[in-house]
């Protein structure tokens, strides 16, 4: 009698994670190949937000197009705003007053806290701590409220034009925002001992899809991702643009590529924004906001090309024209699309509650994604 | 136009500590009412059933039944509240005086709501699974001594039934993640399988300690050896780290965070009861907090004495000392992050059960010394 060895083979599981489901943020959906709880292979599948912003844009004259900004990077749409205002800018070769270009700065950053405002509180979420989640969503109200009392609107703010600002500072801002920076810098702290130094929280993301150094160039990532693999990469820096140039801020970097360093750039940012904020309010000079652009503007043909840093990363904005009023190819460079890139290299070998945690630490927002 | 600053309002809160003290108070006070009660006038009644001890044990049966509806709807209520507490919210407010009723219309809601089973699912497994995780509970609930007399069946085996019979729930929660027929579903039942059994091992090692310490299995004898010192107290350098190891095991058992794997939300959508709906679903509720208030009343008997304690009436100090260990639960629940399945996993294995075994043979020591 001879013994044969019958070989068990598990043809695995396809899991279909979204487009609904409690942390893809946004409708994004991953087919993930199963191995009990071992990632095999992913494949993040988008699109189901494309609104064909793009096409969309050459039907408009240049100045009804950044509204449409508002709606790609949502949680940070000042700085969407801004890196479409600047490529108007430089095409049609548009000067922005002094005044303007602090209060863009001063926007922007506040956007920036709100924005990594809400990575910690869904990060946070994603790895199970619920409360800090409601937490930072309270300092993120404070900013929206400010925001609101400037801009009137809470998420798509379309405060930025070509040209300036829509408007002045409301009064009493400067004092709202120095009040609100006060109490956010206590809540700040107040996070680092609740979570960042949590046993389960470092647990979690030490280690956790680690990006090294080389593959984070590889795959073209920027912003916090970039700068949470070791590399000093901040257009802000590099290519100063406004007034960030005159400001001082130091660009926090960690080498560990982990989720943890991502995270923690991100903590670092939102206290560079805050000293940044009060620098803006400090040195605020007088004079316009708007440099009043022609009724029908048409540019010069040729492009133009802006590069900002938004809270996610490089965000840039391509523009031709060729003398009409309406731009002949508009292009987004969003870098949340480009992060997503990075998971079908990164998800193969980690547990299932990693992907949660390694898509969360990549800050992802779909409506830049799908554009 | 003005700068919109929003400050917590303290005098709120201030209301609510005043509230809490108030229902306390007044439940304190009827429970210790209870006795003055007439109750000789029912002693045909008592003689009635004494003579049918079937009809007896299906009195008791329905009581245990109430008793654990009544306390799930009060710490659902509890866990709601306690949550709004931690995260700088209100909380349920809307239905009842401070939301008090918001569990039992979250109840009459569910219980109107269509049964929907899923087509594809194991439709018997998927019928059963809800019931045969809330019998186990239920009957855990029987041995449970509230007071000397408050016991569904004073059982001279209750500690090792107790620990048997809430085992039968893995059994309930496999059924639900495989019956389901969603991928979710089957993670999660898998996962909190896993996990239960996994830490029932260090669980029950130290309820060895303390039993074999009391020498005895019977838990209304254990409580009555605690008289004079709770058990933690006359043996310290024992059972307080046994009751850490015991506290980090009952927080698995019952799904909690840290160790909430089995309904992660964030990864699994909702665990083993994501294609539950209605009343099914409600007994999954209704059971996992049953598992709950048992394993922190399981400690008390285990650790804290039971119902000893001076003036007021044993049931009560039995329900406040369980209630304060529940609301450490859950303080610890809305405090912490969730652990990775391998982490839960090396975490029971590495430490607990070594850690455990090592109680017990201390334990054993202690005693032939």
């Amino acid at each position: 009698m001879t013994l044969t060895t019958t070989e068990i083979s598990s043809p695995g599981m396809t899991l279909n994670m979204g487009p609904q489901h409690p942390s893809t943020h946004g409708v994004l959906r991953l087919v993930v190949e199963l191995d009990g709880e071992v990632i095999h292979s992913c494949r993040p599948v988008i699109g189901y937000l494309h609104r064909g912003l793009e096409k969309m844009m050459e039907a408009r004259p240049y100045r009804q197009n950044v509204p449409f900004t508002d709606r790609l990077d949502y949680l940070a749409s000042l700085n969407c705003n801004l890196a479409m205002a600047q490529a108007i800018e430089r095409i049609g070769n548009v000067t922005v007053p002094e005044r303007a270009q602090y209060i863009r700065v001063l926007l922007c950053e506040l956007n920036r806290i709100a924005s990594h405002l809400v990575f910690l509180g869904t990060f946070a979420t994603d790895l199970g701590a619920t409360t800090v989640f409601l937490y930072s969503f309270r300092e993120r109200e404070k900013v929206l409220d400010l925001l609101e009392a400037m801009t009137g609107a809470r998420l798509t703010y379309n405060w930025i034009r070509a040209g300036g600002v829509a408007a002045d500072l409301p009064e009493g801002f400067a004092e709202g925002v120095r009040a609100f920076l006060e109490e956010f810098r206590v809540a700040l702290d107040e996070n680092d001992r609740l979570l960042t130094g949590n046993r389960i929280f470092r647990a979690r993301c030490e280690g956790v899809g680690v990006i090294p150094r080389e593959m984070a160039i590889a795959y073209g990532a920027s912003g916090p991702v970039a700068r949470g693999s070791g590399i000093p990469y901040d257009i802000r820096r590099v290519a100063p643009y406004d007034v960030y140039d005159r400001m001082e801020f130091d660009v926090p970097v960690f080498s560990e590529g982990d989720c943890l360093a991502r995270y923690c750039v991100r903590i670092e940012e939102m206290r560079q924004s805050a000293r940044i904020i009060l620098q803006c309010l400090r040195e605020l000079p007088e004079g316009e906001t708007t440099t009043k652009l022609p009724k029908i503007f048409k540019p010069p043909p040729g492009e133009a090309y802006s590069r900002t840093e938004s809270p996610r990363g490089e965000f840039s904005v391509y523009l031709v024209s060729d003398g009409s009023p309406n731009p002949v190819r508009v292009h987004i460079r969003t870098p949340s699309f480009v992060h997503l890139g990075l998971l079908p290299a990164l998800l193969p070998g980690v547990k299932v509650a990693d992907v949660i945690a390694i898509l969360g630490s990549l800050d992802t927002v779909l409506g830049e994604v799908d554009r | 136009m003005s700068i919109q600053t929003t400050a917590p309002n303290r005098a709120s809160q201030a209301g609510q500590w005043a509230a809490g003290i108030l229902i306390t108070v007044l439940l304190v006070a009827i429970v210790s009412a209870l006795p003055l009660l007439p109750w000789q006038k029912l002693e045909p009644v008592t003689r009635f059933f004494g003579e049918h001890p079937l009809l007896n044990a299906l009195i008791k049966a329905v009581l245990v039944a109430t008793v654990i509806a009544l306390q799930c709807l009060f710490l659902i209520w509890l866990e709601r509240k306690f949550a709004g507490w931690m995260q700088a919210r209100l909380g349920p407010m809307h239905v009842g005086w401070k939301g008090t009723l918001q569990t039992l219309a979250d109840a009459l809601k569910l219980l109107t709501k269509e049964d929907v089973i899923p087509a594809q699912a194991d439709r018997a497994l998927f019928a059963l699974a809800p019931y045969l995780v809330f019998v186990a509970s239920m009957l855990t609930f029987m041995v449970l001594p509230f007071s000397l007399t408050w016991v569904g069946y004073d059982y001279n085996l209750g500690a090792l039934f107790a620990l048997s019979i809430s085992t039968v729930g893995a059994l309930g929660i496999l059924a639900a993640g495989w019956g389901a027929n969603n991928k979710y579903s089957l993670l999660g039942g898998v996962r909190a399988v896993a996990q239960l059994l996994s830490y029932e091992i260090p669980m029950i090692l130290v309820v060895l300690s303390v039993v074999t310490l009391a020498d005895t299995l019977s838990l209304t004898r254990i409580v009555q050896q605690q008289a004079g010192l709770w058990n933690i107290a006359a043996y310290p350098l024992l059972l307080i780290p046994g009751f850490l190891i015991y506290f980090a095991c009952a927080l698995a058992e019952v799904n909690r965070a840290p160790f909430d794997l089995p309904e992660a939300e964030s990864e699994l959508v909702s665990g083993f009861h994501t294609e539950y709906s209605g009343m099914r679903f409600a007994i999954f509720f209704l059971a996992e907090f049953a598992n709950n208030f048992f394993t922190a009343g399981f400690a008390v008997v285990l650790f804290f004495g039971g119902w000893q304690g001076p003036i007021l009436p044993p049931v009560v100090w039995f329900t406040i000392k369980t209630l304060l260990l529940i609301i450490l639960m859950m303080w610890v629940r809305w405090t912490l992050p969730r652990l990775r399945i391998d982490q839960m996993m090396g975490f029971c294995w590495k430490l607990l059960v070594p850690l455990a075994l090592a109680l017990f043979c201390a334990t054993a020591v202690y005693l032939v010394r």
